[in-house]
């Protein structure tokens, strides 16, 4: 009896501690970005460009690239996701092998390293897709569309946050009761009504979701733009689909690497990682938010 | 039963789940305007039966079936049958209440809907005329953008026959409609059967031994996914024809 209290007693505590380990090792990543960089953000900061070989000045044109490409990301990536998903939960034989070639295809999809999806986004979409472009439309010899720009870069990511899409729109039309589904189709509705007017509403709040989570996905992702898009430093912002971009996360990186004064930079390093998780936070809280607001007006 | 005009009649009826052989052989003439009882205990095939009526089988995979069901001389398993069209004219209700999570005019609209009715004052009528007829309109009509899914067991299971008969079905299958439900709001609900009657032919499938002779005028009794009797309920209960029927309407079995 004794041995059996302490076991349990153990057990807990052991549970709890490591419960306690995690929290943490977020209360010192978080208090650590918070205080150091906290002080460097200022309306300045957040509105301004960067200056003196970028040890000085603003990040507006890295958070206008990120929230620039995540936008075009999603109107490219969600829409493919979510038919994708409609086609495999709700058309497809579940065991046909087209679909599980797809699921296959899916599956592989999200465990490819974000750096392969740069790779590919260099060599299929700029060598390949924009050469090409460039061959076509442009005067001899010119290049627009043959080099890195914000369009590849977005459609980089939106296919490697397009697994993130399917699978949670996936999920949240499987949730949809089945017996919801007889109860429209009984009614003399047809497979398309049925989806249209009852699955898709019901499975909205996934769907919302999951679109945030492969947006916040995206926005914290640097591999994948290296080849593909994001620029060093730009004096003005894109204005085109064939312009180049900064972005927060590829900033952070080059000037804790590639600047001349990696000292100097520190204090924007910090205030840039902390708008970096300010958005990334923001985006998921307010996917949680939409969730919740959505599900309580199926309620009522 | 001679002077009534059968509704649906089938003819050698099969159905099977892969390999599983879960109807064999049934064969019934089921009566317009009367209420036609399928009891048996659980797995008897009495709810694939029910389901087979309307071809909602035909939704789960790696099914299939043979003979025929005839409604109004038309072989509902014909390959020139528009199930879509067949399912208007045969309305459903489940054994768990379920409501769309909408408010209770868009559960009755629903059908009206699809069906490209779209005056308000005609979805109006069609709403409250539904309500009517399940015995529902009393309760609601002060709000009826109330959420369908507010409403209590019993009521919600009235919704949901409010919603079948606003497309005016001709036949409304129930699949155990009440045996989620207390015994005052089980009342309601047969004292509803007993009134729909009179403009819809209806089939049942019940546990409920009483309740089927409560509400039926035939019942037929499936054991093992045969049809071991099919008569009027009054015979079936006072004096069944088959031993095992027998054994089941006094509890020996089930």
């Amino acid at each position: 009896m004794i041995q059996k209290k302490i076991l349990s007693a153990s057990v807990s505590s052991a549970t709890a501690l490591s419960a306690f380990f995690i929290l943490a090792i977020v209360a010192v990543v978080m208090g650590n970005i918070i205080i150091e960089g906290s002080s460097t953000i200022t309306w300045e900061f957040l509105t301004g460009k960067p200056t003196e070989g970028m040890t000085q000045g603003g990040i507006f044109p890295a958070i206008f690239g990120t929230f620039l490409l995540v936008v075009i990301m999603s109107i490219i990536g969600v829409p493919i996701g979510t038919i994708t998903a409609i086609y495999l939960t709700e058309y497809a034989n579940q065991r046909s092998p087209f679909a599980r070639l797809i699921r296959f295809a899916v599956n592989t999809l999200a465990g490819i390293p974000a750096i392969v999806f740069g790779l590919f986004g260099l060599g299929f979409f700029i060598q390949f897709v924009g050469s090409s472009m460039d061959k076509a439309l442009m005067p001899a010899g010119q290049l627009r569309w043959g080099q890195p720009n914000i369009l590849w870069a977005s459609l980089t990511m939106a296919i490697l946050t397009l697994p993130v899409v399917i699978v949670s729109v996936e999920e949240a039309l499987k949730s949809v009761p089945r017996e919801l589904r007889e109860a429209s189709l009984a009614l003399g509705a047809t497979k398309f009504e049925t989806i249209w007017k009852i699955v898709l509403p019901n499975s909205l709040a996934g769907m919302l979701t999951g679109g945030i989570l492969a947006v916040s996905r995206g926005a914290g992702e640097v591999a994948p733009i290296l080849f593909t898009g994001a620029a060093y430093f730009l004096p003005k912002l894109p204005n085109s689909l064939s312009d180049q971009f900064m972005e927060l996360g590829y900033h952070i990186y080059i000037m804790s690497t590639q600047s001349p004064d990696v000292e100097a930079t520190r204090g924007i390093q910090y205030a840039t990682t902390l708008v970096l998780l300010v958005l990334t936070f923001a985006l998921n809280f307010s996917a949680i938010f939409l969730r919740y607001r959505v599900r309580k007006n199926m309620a009522h | 039963m001679n002077e009534l005009k059968t509704k649906i009649r089938i003819d050698n009826f099969n159905f099977y789940y892969g390999k599983k052989h879960a109807l064999k052989n049934i064969s019934m003439n089921v009566p317009e305007h009367r209420v036609t009882a399928l009891i048996g205990p659980s797995g008897c095939g009495k709810s694939t039966f029910l389901r087979s009526l309307n071809r909602m089988n035909d939704l789960i995979e790696h099914t299939r079936c043979d003979g025929t069901v005839v409604v109004d001389n038309v072989n509902i398993y014909d390959d020139a049958i528009d199930v879509v069209e067949l399912r208007k004219k045969i309305g459903m209700i489940f054994q768990r209440s379920n409501p769309f999570p909408k408010s209770i005019y868009d559960n009755v609209a629903y059908g009206p809907r699809i069906n490209n009715i779209k005056e308000k004052k005609q979805l109006d009528e069609i709403v409250e005329r539904s309500l009517i007829r399940a015995a529902l309109w009393d309760e609601v009509k002060d709000d009826l953008s109330k959420s369908g899914l507010a409403l209590s067991g019993g009521q919600q299971q009235r919704l949901c026959i409010a919603r079948a008969v606003a497309v005016d079905p001709e036949i409304l299958l129930m699949d155990e409609p009440a045996s989620a439900l207390d015994p005052l709001a089980t009342t309601k609900i047969e004292e509803l059967i007993h009134e729909l009657k009179g403009k819809y032919t209806i089939v049942i499938v019940t546990h409920n031994m009483q309740q089927a002779a409560r509400v039926s005028d035939f019942t037929a009794f499936f054991y093992m996914g045969e049809q071991i009797e099919f008569d009027e309920t009054k015979k079936i209960f006072t004096m069944p024809g088959k031993k095992q029927t027998e054994d089941y309407i006094t509890g020996r079995f089930g």
